[in-house]
């Protein structure tokens, strides 16, 4: 098997796997009991809570666990718009957010919000001088993503965010694509949501850094756990497993990655002619979006699988959906463009012998493709 | 009052069946004690043309109205209570049933229908009918006989043994017991259509087997599962189902390369049906069903259809064929197919369509198209390709 939709969700490691189900068996207690099985408890979510503090740059305080990336995103969008209502009700975004921003947006946008999605060119770079503009008085909140979850696109949230503070605006980034493959300490953002299954974490787990002294009101009401961000028995097994994808990405860098990327790029360009790359130059390791021009980005996926190679067309989460990306429509790109195009996003488990693989079985279907698809 | 739920299975257009009366009624019994046999101590009996389930007082009745009146054959079911044949008895009885009906849905009029089967009772209809009206007066003091427009319509039926009161008739289906028309083999697509032509023919008593094309990679697995949680739909009325799954997709290819583009679908059309008759005659099945509809495409005008069964020997059943599609659609509804159906995953027809299909092909064209093509070869390739899944009661 060739796994290349890491972007979607990654292999859990086997450290974690191991991790987790030593918790479960053995801490399986409640860390707010007050005997020594909740003490035991505690002490693996303590200890998670200062390597995921690590991997964010951030001080443990800072760190609040939740369930995933969505649950993190709507926190802070809904509970800043409660918390601010009084000094403005604008809130600025990309156009090419993931929903999980992009709906909790617009759910405000009908309780009286204005909000402003701010457009991408076609290498899905951000319009910088719109979006300076667009800061001003009545803005509560920004949130936009550190690394385009569809194209790889690295935003530039560390000016974002200067721009933000200047006139005093809180700052949220959707990091889940980011965590593990660019630096996030620095990187400025009030709020920062990552999410465990994107970096071989477990599933249904993910934390939300809060800088000290923001407040935000939680979004569940209860027994007070996470400093009372967030109510209801910790997930210890998923929080420690959490943790322990957090350690492995320490030793880790994105060379791997890079490569194997890279080396699918070149050799696609040398096989495959009428493509169209998505992904900018500059863009994360982890993402190669490319278009076949005159095919169907469906078939091909398909056809990929037939060989147990595992790509995607568009995000995970849209592709159930009779819609184009929105993401790729967002950067312009014509509706034949976008049903060519193929994600393919890679994780330190890649190779580049494997490319060689995918790279042959690629050209083949995209072959078989257009020479059927020119009989019409 | 009785230890047990009585319910009144009627079986409608079996009792018409002359000769055959005692097989299709036994054949009914069965499917309906099959529906039931997750019910503990529930009783399934044939009694002078009627069929009487007696089910344990702490069984839900809905749920047993629910199970027997999709059974296929069941014309209405009616929850009743007993008596014996007196009209002392009847009429304590009907009291206690009324005061049921207002304690639980607040009836103040009603009326009183009652039928004689045991015609040797001394009494007739008319009369037993205002003697239990009586009764009912006198036991409750709040009601009040409105003929017109009762609240409630009380019926007595009485036979030799024992007398049976009721106020209600559910309607069932319709139909006749699976199993009593033979077998038939049901092209399905994933559709809105489909499902529901193979359920009109399991309710006329036909054993449903299922035939489904794909063109994998061109279309998605998830396609697939769809057709197959649609299978257990129409399963949980007919039973357990077997699907033949074929990829047609090396034939859509061979026809794109070789043949002209308007004629696509009716010449892959017909590659189904001749995939269909052959898969047919293996297992047993007698003809051949399909979700066609008159005009509602290109491959379903008068003319394409001609062209269609020309190259088949077996009948084709389309009994969708002179329906409205809102109909249809809401016959979809009504046997939960519909929610299902317009899940958005392409099935095999949508890919390759020609731009401008033609509507009225000619046989000789089409047969000369088809002499590009190894028919037979690609035929035979299919029919080995061949995976069976079995789909258990959805």
């Amino acid at each position: 098997m060739i796994y290349l939709d890491n972007s979607s969700t990654t292999r859990q490691a086997d450290e974690v796997t191991a991790l987790m189900s030593e918790v479960a068996r053995e801490d399986f207690g409640n860390p707010s009991s007050l005997h020594r099985l909740g003490l035991s408890a505690q002490n693996r979510v303590t200890l998670a809570r200062k390597q995921v503090a690590k991997a964010l740059g951030a001080t443990p305080e800072e760190i609040c666990f939740n369930s995933c990336g969505t649950e993190g995103d709507s926190t802070v969008i809904s509970g800043v718009a409660e918390s601010r209502r009084h000094r403005g009700n604008k809130i600025i975004t990309s156009a090419v957010e993931h929903p999980a921003v992009l709906e909790a947006c617009a759910r405000l946008e009908h309780k009286g919000f204005e909000v402003v999605r701010i457009p991408v060119d076609g290498e899905c770079r951000i319009d910088m001088e719109r979006y300076e503009a667009e800061l001003d008085e009545r803005t509560v909140l920004v949130s936009v993503m550190t690394v385009n979850n569809e194209t790889g696109a690295v935003m530039p949230v560390r000016r974002m965010a200067e721009a933000a503070h200047a006139k005093k605006i809180l700052f949220h980034t959707d990091a889940v694509q980011a965590l593990g493959k660019i630096p996030l300490a620095g990187i400025g953002a009030d709020f920062i949501t990552v999410s465990g299954h994107k970096i071989h974490g477990p599933k249904g787990t993910g934390a939300l850094y809060i800088r000290k002294g923001t407040h935000l009101p939680p979004l569940l009401p209860g027994g007070g756990q996470e400093k009372n961000m967030r109510s209801g028995t910790e997930n210890v097994p998923g929080i420690a497993g959490l943790g322990e994808a957090c350690r492995l990405l320490e030793r880790e860098s994105t060379e791997k990655m890079a490569a194997a990327r890279m080396y699918l790029l070149e050799g696609i360009r040398e096989q495959i002619p009428d493509i169209r790359v998505n992904s900018p130059k500059d863009g994360a390791a982890s993402v190669l979006n490319i278009s076949f021009l005159g095919t169907r980005g469906e078939v091909l996926l398909h056809t990929l699988e037939e060989d147990e190679i595992y790509v995607s067309t568009g995000s995970a989460c849209s592709s159930n959906k009779k819609g184009r990306s929105h993401v790729l429509s967002a950067m312009g790109l014509s509706p034949k463009e976008i049903e060519g195009a193929i994600r393919f996003s890679f994780s330190r488990y890649n190779t580049v012998e494997e490319m060689d693989v995918v790279l042959g079985r690629l050209t083949a279907a995209v072959n078989r493709f257009r020479r059927l698809g020119s009989f019409r | 009052m009785n230890e047990k739920n009585i319910f009144i299975v009627r079986c409608g257009e079996v009792a018409l069946k002359g000769m055959n009366k005692p097989y299709f009624e036994k054949t009914l019994a069965e499917r309906i004690r099959r529906n039931l046999k997750d019910y503990d101590g529930v009783e399934v009996k044939r009694h002078e043309g009627l069929i009487f389930v007696r089910s344990p007082k702490e069984l839900n009745s809905e749920e047993i109205i629910r199970q027997v009146s999709r059974v296929f054959g069941v014309s209405s079911i009616s929850p009743a209570v007993e008596a014996p044949s007196d009209l002392d008895a009847i009429g304590e009885t009907a009291v206690e049933f009324m005061k049921q009906q207002i304690r639980e849905r607040g009836i103040r009029t009603f009326k009183v229908e009652a039928k004689r089967a045991d015609k040797t009772f001394p009494v007739k209809s008319p009369e037993i009918a205002r003697i239990i009206g009586a009764s009912v007066l006198i036991g409750c003091k709040v009601l009040k006989v409105d003929v017109h427009e009762p609240d409630c319509k009380l019926f007595v039926d009485l036979r030799r043994d024992r007398t049976y009161l009721y106020d209600e008739k559910i309607q069932g289906f319709g139909g006749l017991p699976l199993g009593t028309n033979g077998k038939g083999l049901v092209l399905l697509s994933g559709g809105i259509d489909s499902p529901v032509a193979a359920w009109m023919m399991a309710k006329r008593g036909m054993v449903i087997e299922a035939l489904h094309f794909h063109s994998y990679p061109y279309t998605s697995p998830r396609a697939q599962q769809k057709v197959e949680e649609l299978a257990g739909i129409v399963a949980s009325y007919c039973g357990r189902m077997k699907i033949h799954v074929i990829n047609l997709l090396p034939i859509q290819e061979q026809i794109v390369q070789n043949c002209p583009e308007e004629e696509t679908t009716i010449l892959v059309r017909r590659f189904m049906m001749r995939i269909g008759e052959r898969i047919a005659r293996r297992s047993g099945c007698m003809m051949l069903i399909t979700g066609e509809n008159l005009g509602q495409v290109a491959s379903q005008t008068a003319e394409a259809l001609v062209v269609t069964d020309a190259c088949v020997q077996m009948p084709v059943m389309r009994p969708l064929i002179a329906m409205d599609k809102v109909d249809i659609m809401d016959k979809a509804m009504e046997i939960g197919t519909y929610e299902k159906s317009i899940e958005p995953y392409e099935d095999c027809c949508t890919v390759f369509l020609p731009k401008h299909p033609t509507t009225k092909p000619r046989l000789a064209q089409i047969e000369a198209s088809e002499a590009l093509l190894d028919v037979e070869g690609l035929v035979d390739a299919a029919v080995k390709s061949e995976e069976i899944v079995r789909i258990d009661v959805g």
